[in-house]
């Protein structure tokens, strides 16, 4: 049994379903990121577990306990608000302590609570100003301690870095890893940012339109999505998507991509694809990540399977750490991750070296991973 | 003013040059207004402060040559007010206090709260509620008042018969505790809307985050909303103050005698048909009538302006 349970979790306003029953299950201390475009229904289900939105039907359980019906207060749940939700009118430590006033904590229990918690964020010298007095990495600090300071069941976080600045948000995403493993605490966290999703999880959800696209550790939601949306939706640059036929030849499948301006390029079928799917003549989507892009020559050497081809460089983007080179394969662009100081120029031929083992197989009508 | 906001308040110097007329066009217009609003202000004290003689006999805006405090003391304590036994304006400034204080308390708490639920606590049909409840703004006063009459007839009953069965009517039948009800219903609606419009633009993540707190419906109004509500508080209480105090056909049609407030009180005074009309008194008089509405805004006035703004953008 795990700790948290989903169970076809439905939820509609009026006539449009925005949860189409959603499953999930996560484990005592771990860390669920619900990632997602803007209207898939993340922040809805957050708020489903937070018990600030009814359901329509399902089952939401906490260590076996059905707590569907429960008062939002009665669920031992923690949140921390997109706009952090301070109290204005209080200070920090009053923010802090608000919660276990109104649970009748006794004044020397809160205090003690209070300073614990205070320590740990760094956040002693502010405990008698006001959030208006804060700056945004202090709010946002504030937010998470009171929702520390209670020692809640499970922590929701609604989107907590997206009010913040580019370099801060890198910042206070660390800081929420140093935390989650410092104190074992159970979090389900939202959020849009793939990268976010990335960073912090060891679960991640994929949602659109209402619906679990992927559940899957980051590793799992990266190297294998489970279809073209997961693909196109992690990771940055996102995934070059091709368009090829499957050709098979004496047991072996090939995928070939027809090209205009050269020969075509045949490659092996990937290894996580299932061949026996892969029919002669199929259209199949090819998917791979720029980082299995690479030139002939830093293509990575334990791999496998290397399928090898030129191609004319049409964009040359050096981004400090890497060069991104973008071509042209199968009239859809390509983008490959290169060395920073990779020696390529606009209108060059260049040797491309596709990472096989890295590349999966779509199904272009169901949109599934074959 | 750093060097860069003087370079970019530079080329406005230019243009003000040329509007010099516009200018003593703008500052001629607010001051001829100033005099519009100041100069009955003026004359009412300067007469107040006038002897009897010196008022009918001479020019109202000469200042007054035997100075005197003799129409206010009279105006306060001793002068007749229509067929009343009672000596004075004081009575009757105590009756108002006694109605308005109450009336404005128990309307902004309710505003306060109703602005709560219509916010914050939605239910199906809320929309509706609102409208009623704004019906209650556009509804002219005099078409109220025989209902109202009836109402108040069946309480002040209802308050004789808790009378017989308890000793104690509640207060029902009085005309005071008539006029704090007659004002708290009337002015439900203004309160309503001014709250709503404030807790509609009020952050619902902080609600929410309170009930997760633990906190319950009234905690949270208590703890949350009313500490960060005090813009829209003052003018809530400024508006209902002014009003209330300012009534007068609720006040003549609902009190009677010794009971009036103390704008029935001022009229009975200045339209006493018997006598000499002592316009110094009534000037005095006038005046004390108008000095809590004057106070408030005083006092309170800088958040009026600001209020309204606040509640009128978002809303």
């Amino acid at each position: 049994m795990a700790f948290l349970e989903i169970d076809q979790l439905r939820k509609r306003f009026g006539t449009t379903e925005i949860l189409k029953g959603v499953d999930l299950t996560l484990d005592k201390g771990g860390f669920l990121v619900l990632v997602g475009p803007s209207g898939c229904g993340k922040s809805t289900l957050l708020n489903t577990i937070a018990g600030l939105e009814s359901i329509s039907s399902g089952e939401i359980r906490i260590e076996g306990q059905r707590i569907n019906d429960l008062h939002p207060s009665k669920r031992d749940i923690a949140m921390v608000f997109q706009s952090y939700a301070l109290y204005p009118n209080m200070s920090v430590a009053e923010n802090m302590a608000f919660g276990m006033e109104m649970r009748g904590v006794p004044k020397p229990d809160r205090d003690k609570a209070l300073a614990s918690v205070a320590k740990t964020l760094q956040i002693e010298h502010l405990m008698s100003r006001r959030p208006g007095q804060l700056s945004g990495g202090q709010r946002q600090r504030v937010a998470m301690g009171r929702a520390l300071v209670r020692q809640p069941r499970v922590f929701l976080f609604d989107e907590p870095l997206s009010n913040l600045d580019a370099k801060l948000r890198v910042d206070m995403r660390l800081e929420i890893k140093r935390l989650h493993q410092q104190t074992g605490t159970t979090v389900v966290y939202v959020t849009h940012d793939q990268i976010e999703a990335m960073t912090l999880a060891t679960r991640i959800a994929v949602l659109k339109d209402g619906e679990l696209q992927q559940v899957g550790t980051p590793a799992e939601v990266y190297n294998f999505p489970a279809n073209l949306f997961v693909a196109d939706f992690m990771g940055s640059p996102s995934m070059n998507l091709l368009e090829g036929t499957v050709s098979r030849s004496g047991g072996q499948a090939n995928i070939v991509f027809i090209r205009t301006d050269y020969a075509p390029i045949v490659v092996p079928a990937p290894a996580s694809a299932d061949e026996t799917k892969l029919s002669d003549g199929a259209k199949v989507i090819f998917g791979i990540r720029p980082e299995a892009v690479n030139d002939s020559e830093s293509v990575d050497r334990n791999a496998k399977s290397v399928a090898r081809f030129a191609a004319n460089v049409e964009i040359v983007e050096p981004a400090g750490s890497d060069t991104f080179v973008v071509t042209h394969v199968a009239g859809k662009e390509v983008t490959a991750r290169m060395r920073a100081d990779a020696n390529v120029r606009v209108g060059q031929n260049c040797a491309f070296a596709f990472n096989l083992d890295k590349a999966v197989l779509f199904d272009p009508v169901t949109s599934r991973r074959l | 003013m750093s060097a860069a906001d003087r370079i970019l308040a530079a080329p406005s110097l230019e243009p003000a040059r040329h509007s010099l007329i516009t200018r003593v066009f703008i500052y001629g217009l607010l001051t001829l207004f100033a005099l519009v609003y100041i100069v009955p202000l003026v004359v009412m004290v300067n007469t107040s402060l006038k002897p009897l003689d010196e008022v009918t006999g001479g020019n109202m805006f000469a200042l007054p040559q035997h100075l005197t405090f003799q129409p206010w003391i009279k105006a306060w304590g001793e002068a007749r007010i229509g067929v009343s036994e009672t000596a004075g304006i004081s009575g009757y400034f105590l009756n108002s206090i006694k109605m308005v204080v109450p009336a404005v308390l128990i309307s902004t708490m309710l505003g306060a709260l109703n602005g709560y639920v219509l916010t914050k606590w939605r239910f199906p049909g809320h929309a509706l509620v609102f409208g009623m409840m704004l019906f209650a703004c556009f509804i002219p006063f005099q078409s109220v008042i025989i209902p109202m009459a009836v109402i108040l007839g069946m309480l002040g009953h209802f308050g004789n018969q808790l009378q017989d069965a308890t000793g104690w009517s509640f207060g029902l039948g009085n005309s005071t505790v008539n006029l704090v009800i007659v004002h708290v219903v009337y002015g439900l609606g203004f309160t309503t809307l001014f709250f709503r419009n404030y807790y509609e633009a009020f952050p619902s993540e902080l609600v929410k985050a309170a009930m997760m707190d633990g906190a319950g419906f009234f905690q949270i109004f208590r703890r949350i909303l009313l500490p960060n509500s005090m813009p829209i508080i003052i003018v809530t209480v400024i508006y209902q103050f002014t009003n209330i105090w300012n009534d007068f056909l609720f006040g003549s049609t609902f009190a009677a005698g010794d009971q009036s407030p103390m704008t029935v009180a001022l009229n009975n005074l200045v339209n006493t048909s018997t006598g000499v009309t002592e316009y110094n008194v009534n000037m005095a008089a006038a005046i004390i009538a108008a000095a809590p509405t004057l106070f408030v805004y005083v006092v309170a006035g800088r958040y009026f302006v600001r209020g309204l703004m606040a509640g009128a953008v978002k809303g």
